[in-house]
């Protein structure tokens, strides 16, 4: 009988936080600036600079940590990871080692067996390093520094997932949780999220633990399941044939669908971690851990039980909405705004996740405002624009965030309530269509939809069905 | 000297430092080490059985800065203490994963 395995998986996170400037100087942390120009003598690693730690980068951790149900390390204190790469231009990364921030916590997933835990092993704080750009041109390596002290939080899990769906889960909750604390946009394709998956496979049932790899490059949830599935595979290939599983880090290429080790600086690594003589401790008392406490933003379960005491929308919607803390602050501020909150829902569930969806963004992506959606609400409920013109103007006001009744005024798309134009036109289109008049005539219902069809045409989508239909039965 | 460093250990910490060295450098270095090592044992001879263990020599804690933006542009400075530089960017030699 072949053998059956059980994957166990941990992962590594890294959470690029949204911070205003860097981790340890006052660099600029904004995205898209030419190469360097966020650059100071600190992040540069320039003899004689100083670091000075961002208070808003501690905050952020320890409100995640809090809201992670870990506990908060009240001595703290950062380490130097020593390393030679041109992206790191002190020789060694400023992290944290032997007094993480946070630790011992955890985070509750659905799975297919029912709810389970996710420990969390600890959370620290370090910087991140800058980029590398192969110029094939000179043969060389370019080196722009922007990303060179970013901050980042690291959050690592234990050994507890056993799927890659348990692993998509636990990724999705994290985002969740850090999207509603502001701490991040965590955004994957971007890399603000980055998750790397150590995985070992051992026969069911075993307690050992199996050699694991380290996976890299997954861009995406879809990446990493990809990835999980690929690796379980291979290391159960191994296994099978009688090899052994080599303890090494892997890089996925998902383009390929398989992985490759990377070239192994194994035996060459050795961090000779030691405290960082520049940055004194981090000593946190209680009233600093009760401010933050106190600061916490409401969270999703808190968030669900107020919605169904507030607005008149089924359950389902407010779980939706929900996931994403911008899509509630969104549905929130459009009902604020007077649109019902029904109707609001409509346009978030309906054409807003379908677009979402169709071109692979995030909630967090959605450009439009509050107002704007308000706007177009207003225009449907006023019977300005029949439905088929509304979700056109939605599409646009999704691209660009555009004012519909602008847009509507500009373009003309008004609906003409004008019921002696409508009436012309319904006249012009009933002695065009004589075959179609005989059939309803003679009692073909269906032959009165045809002839709808031919007066919104007519009026190039810019009629309101409803009194198109009357029209024209009053004139048949 | 107490230290004695041996081959494999000087091959190693050059492959950490990325250094590569000449046996005459080799052999130098190796004396170097031992003798640094022997010196850092001298800390070894204190009695430190009544002090705390400490991470700072300082006692100062909590040293913050506010979340708000100082630096501007110094991509000239910066680059200008770069060995080379294109594209307003360092210049190094080719590395790759
Ligand atoms: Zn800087």
């Amino acid at each position: 009988m072949a053998k059956q395995y059980e994957t166990v998986i941990g992962l590594e996170v890294h959470v690029e936080l949204a911070t205003k400037t860097k981790i340890f100087c006052g660099c600029s942390t904004a995205f898209g600036g030419e190469p360097n120009t966020h650059t100071c003598p600190v992040c540069t690693g320039m003899p004689g600079s100083l670091p000075v730690l961002n208070k808003q980068v501690l905050e952020y951790a320890v409100a995640v940590g809090l809201a992670t149900d870990c506990t908060i390390t009240r001595n703290c204190k950062f380490d130097r990871k020593n390393y030679f790469y041109p992206d790191n231009p002190q020789n060694y990364q400023i992290s944290q080692l032997y007094l993480p921030i946070c630790r011992d916590g955890r985070v509750e997933i659905g799975t297919e067996d029912g709810k389970k835990f996710v420990g969390i092993h600890e959370i620290h704080m370090e910087e991140d390093a800058g980029k590398l750009i192969h110029d094939e041109w000179d043969d060389c390596t370019l080196v722009d520094y922007n990303r060179s002290g970013v901050p980042l939080i690291e959050i690592v899990s234990e050994p507890d997932m056993r799927s890659s769906q348990e692993v998509i889960a636990y990724l999705e909750k994290l985002r969740m949780i850090i999207q509603y604390l502001g701490a991040s946009d965590c955004k994957l394709q971007e890399g603000s999220m980055r998750a790397d998956v150590n995985l070992s496979v051992r026969e069911a049932g075993s307690g050992e633990f199996g050699t694991r790899t380290e996976m890299k490059n997954l861009n995406s949830f879809k990446a990493i399941a990809r990835a999980i599935e690929a690796e379980r595979e291979r290391q159960i290939d191994l296994l099978e044939s009688g090899e052994a599983v080599v303890q090494e880090t892997r890089r996925w290429d998902d383009n390929q669908g398989e992985s490759y080790a990377m070239r192994s600086k194994e035996d060459a690594q050795d961090y000779r971690y030691f405290p960082d003589p520049d940055l004194v401790p981090v000593v946190l008392d209680d009233a600093f851990l009760e401010q933050i406490r106190a600061r916490q933003p409401e969270m999703r379960p808190e968030k669900m039980l107020r919605y169904k005491r507030e607005f008149d929308i089924p359950d389902y919607d407010i779980e939706i909405i929900t996931e994403s803390r911008h899509m509630a602050d969104l549905f929130e501020a459009t009902a604020a705004l007077g649109s019902q909150p029904k109707k609001v829902s409509n346009w978030l569930m309906g054409d807003t996740l379908r677009l979402l969806k169709e071109r692979d963004m995030d909630p967090g992506d959605i450009c439009f405002s509050p107002e704007n959606l308000a706007r177009l609400i207003a225009l449907t409920d006023e019977k300005a624009i029949n439905s088929s013109v509304a979700r056109e103007v939605f599409e646009v006001m999704f691209e660009k965030d555009i004012d519909p009744e602008k847009y509507v005024e500009e373009k003309g798309l008004k609906t003409v309530n004008d019921e002696g134009a409508l009436r012309a036109v319904v006249e012009q289109v009933i002695a065009a269509n004589p075959q179609s008049v005989a059939d309803f005539r003679s009692g073909k219902e269906k032959a009165i939809g045809f002839l709808v069809g031919q007066t919104m045409k007519a009026m190039k989508g810019k009629a309101d069905p409803g009194m198109v239909n009357q029209l024209l039965r009053e004139l048949l | 000297m107490a230290n004695v460093i041996s081959d494999e250990t000087i091959e190693y910490v050059g492959i950490l430092a990325k250094l590569e060295l000449s046996p005459q450098e080799r052999e130098q270095a190796k004396k170097d080490m031992g003798s640094m090592l022997d010196y850092i044992d001298r800390l070894g001879e204190l009695d430190t059985s009544d002090v705390e263990p400490m991470s700072h020599v300082f006692p100062i804690n909590n040293v913050f800065r506010e979340d708000i933006v100082t630096n501007g542009d110094m991509r000239r400075e910066i680059l200008s203490n770069a060995p080379g530089e294109k594209d307003g960017m360092f210049m190094a030699p080719r590395t790759f994963e």
